[in-house]
């Protein structure tokens, strides 16, 4: 479920990261005057709980593939959704790194698809209406698989659009949603069973715990529709503005589709200093009838030429003989001072 | 259990390298986030068959690898947790976009292929500047830097108590699984009757032990706030790290070194 640098493009990895600052600092105001001194401790703890979580795999039968839990109705649940929702976003942003899991761009794509959907949407609009009449064990099953289903669900749908917007892979649309959404509900039941498995079990030895139940001080568990729509808007608006941008500034999002309707390759020119640079090149080489002379752009050749392809080459041996000399620069430096 | 607890500690191993004393390591560490967000734009920003011109930054992670005297095999083990999807995600290239453009020695190069191919540069670049920064920073560092990037207050606490209780969880993972095990020495793992509870117990042993530590900082004067690492203000050092790489970054992103060097050799071979 983690996106990764490498799938998306900065106008996408931008957006969402707004559109999690807007909501993480939303959040924060939301708990600030309400964060009292049994709260903090539990919501590192549950933070490193699901933190560990997250990094056990298992398969998913029947698709050869493996997932993780998300956790994000977890820490809804006993946190509520304003401290859930920051939990979540210090836990990626360790992930992100200690691992590079997800990564540092798409942190904000990251923190959005695995906090916002499972506290603002699924946490009080199924989670909350389901144990409306008061936890019961039942109740916290069915609450708890359906919540994590809807959260995870629209997760994966975003994920599904933001790696589309990005347009850096070349599966269809339909296709990668259908392998996302599918899978994600195999893991959606799994989260489920675990999560009503922890509630129940919290609910029943400690009852003060759970978030919403009295006791301690519930952190702005009340999460009014308003806000959400507000919400909802904001990131609709900021992900609108993003398809606009790659339309004028990328090429790549929109041309993307073209490449799935017309399996045509169409490698792009970066405009003008291409152009420059190919004089450039021409001029610098000496037998001018090689590979740039030709007449086709010259950004097509520049994926595949020989001179492309061994030119790559020499970059890497500099780049890892400047790696060695200074290593070996400090060796020397060690054993002079030693 | 054994391997999930060492699972857990090889996570602390970058972390630990950050108290290195390098050049780099000396780097103001507000100047390094922003180098290696920059570092990333540029990496994402190339296009999904340029694999020749995102070469030049691989220089960046080597010398900051040289340089901070960090050692290759920690960032190996990151790039493998990284990787699955985005070669999971990207493996459907080469199938779906099989327009030949090149052939070497009579072998098609679909641009799929090269897609592929570049996603995978893009994604080792992306993974080792993030593991680099924090094993050159470390997460002290880094939160005071966010500090002072004025990131709020409640998350950098959420953030630095997160990553201290993972060793408290971890500590009472061992110790709930060593007692379950002395108490069913002939089963192999826990029954799966049990799990819920024995996962609810161990997030209620590590809420208490973590309630007691943090009673415990409170006493001592911890008034929600990080107080971690005064960072010094931004040196000359600093400046000239942040706009000698972005300078880099811009002129690589820019002109097609590699392909300059490839026109030069095989012109000169010609």
């Amino acid at each position: 479920m983690h996106m990764a640098d490498a799938l998306i493009t900065p106008l996408v990895g931008g957006a969402m990261f707004i559109a999690s600052a807007k909501v993480g600092s939303h959040s924060i105001n939301k708990i600030k005057s309400q964060l009292d001194d049994s709260k903090i401790p539990l919501m590192g703890v549950m933070g490193a709980f699901v933190f560990a979580t997250q990094m056990i795999n298992f398969s998913i039968p029947g698709t050869g593939s493996s997932g993780h839990l998300g956790g994000g109705m977890l820490l809804a649940a006993i946190l509520g959704p304003y401290a859930g929702f920051l939990a979540m976003a210090a836990i990626l942003t360790i992930q992100a790194l200690f691992f590079a899991d997800g990564g540092l761009l798409a942190l904000g794509c990251n923190i959005f698809n695995l906090g916002f959907y499972t506290c603002f949407i699924a946490y009080p609009f199924v989670y909350k209406r389901i144990l409306k009449k008061g936890y019961s064990t039942p109740r916290i099953i069915g609450a708890s698989i359906l919540a994590s289903i809807v959260g995870l669900q629209l997760g994966a749908f975003s994920v599904v659009v933001q790696t589309m917007l990005s347009g850096k892979i070349e599966l269809s649309f339909t296709t990668f949603l259908l392998l996302m959404q599918f899978i994600h509900l195999a893991i959606g039941i799994v989260e489920g069973l675990v999560t009503a498995a922890v509630i129940n079990f919290l609910w029943k030895a400690r009852p003060e715990l759970m978030e919403g139940s009295g006791a301690a001080g519930n952190i702005g568990y009340r999460v009014s529709f308003n806000r959400i729509l507000t919400l909802l808007i904001i990131a609709a608006l900021v992900i609108g503005g993003v398809v606009s941008l790659v339309a004028s500034g990328n090429p790549d999002g929109l041309e993307w589709s073209l490449y799935n309707s017309l399996r045509r390759v169409e490698l792009m020119s970066e405009g003008g200093l291409d152009q420059i640079l190919a004089e450039l090149q021409n001029k610098l080489a000496i037998l001018p009838d090689y590979s740039f002379k030709s007449k086709a752009g010259a950004s097509e050749q520049a994926g595949t030429s020989v001179s492309g392809v061994i030119g790559a080459a020499i970059t890497l041996l500099l780049a890892a003989g400047v790696g060695m000399f200074i290593k070996a620069m400090n060796r020397k430096q060690k054993k002079n001072n030693a | 259990m054994a391997n999930i607890t060492q699972a857990y500690y090889k996570m602390f191993i970058l972390d630990e390298l950050a108290d290195k004393k390098t050049a780099i390591h000396r780097i103001n560490p507000v100047a390094k986030i922003i180098v290696t967000l920059i570092y990333l734009l540029f990496v994402v920003s190339y296009n999904k068959y340029d694999i020749i011109g995102l070469m030049p930054l691989f220089f960046y992670p080597v010398i900051i690898m040289s340089v901070g005297d960090i050692p290759f095999k920690p960032m190996l083990a990151g790039l493998i947790i990284a990787a699955p999807l985005v070669i999971g995600v990207g493996i459907f290239n080469p199938l779906l976009d099989r327009t030949i453009v090149s052939t070497v020695s009579g072998i098609g190069i679909s641009a799929g292929m090269l897609s592929f191919m570049a996603l995978l540069v893009k994604c080792c670049l992306t993974v080792l500047a993030a593991l680099l920064l924090l094993a050159t920073t470390g997460m002290n560092k880094i939160a005071a830097a966010m500090q002072s990037l004025h990131i709020p207050q409640i998350f950098i606490m959420q953030l630095l108590l997160t990553y201290r209780y993972i060793s408290v969880l971890m500590g009472e993972t061992a110790r709930v699984y060593h007692a379950y095990t002395l108490r069913a020495p002939h089963q192999k793992g826990v029954s799966s009757k049990v799990w819920g509870s024995l996962i609810g117990l161990l997030l209620l042993r590590t809420y208490d032990r973590a309630s007691r530590l943090y009673q415990a900082m409170k006493l001592r004067g911890f008034e929600n706030q990080f107080f971690g690492i005064n960072l010094d203000k931004l040196e000359k050092k600093d400046i000239i790290y942040l706009l000698g790489w972005t300078t880099f970054f811009i002129i690589v992103r820019f002109i097609n070194i590699p392909m300059l060097f490839g026109v030069l050799v095989t012109g000169v071979i010609k």
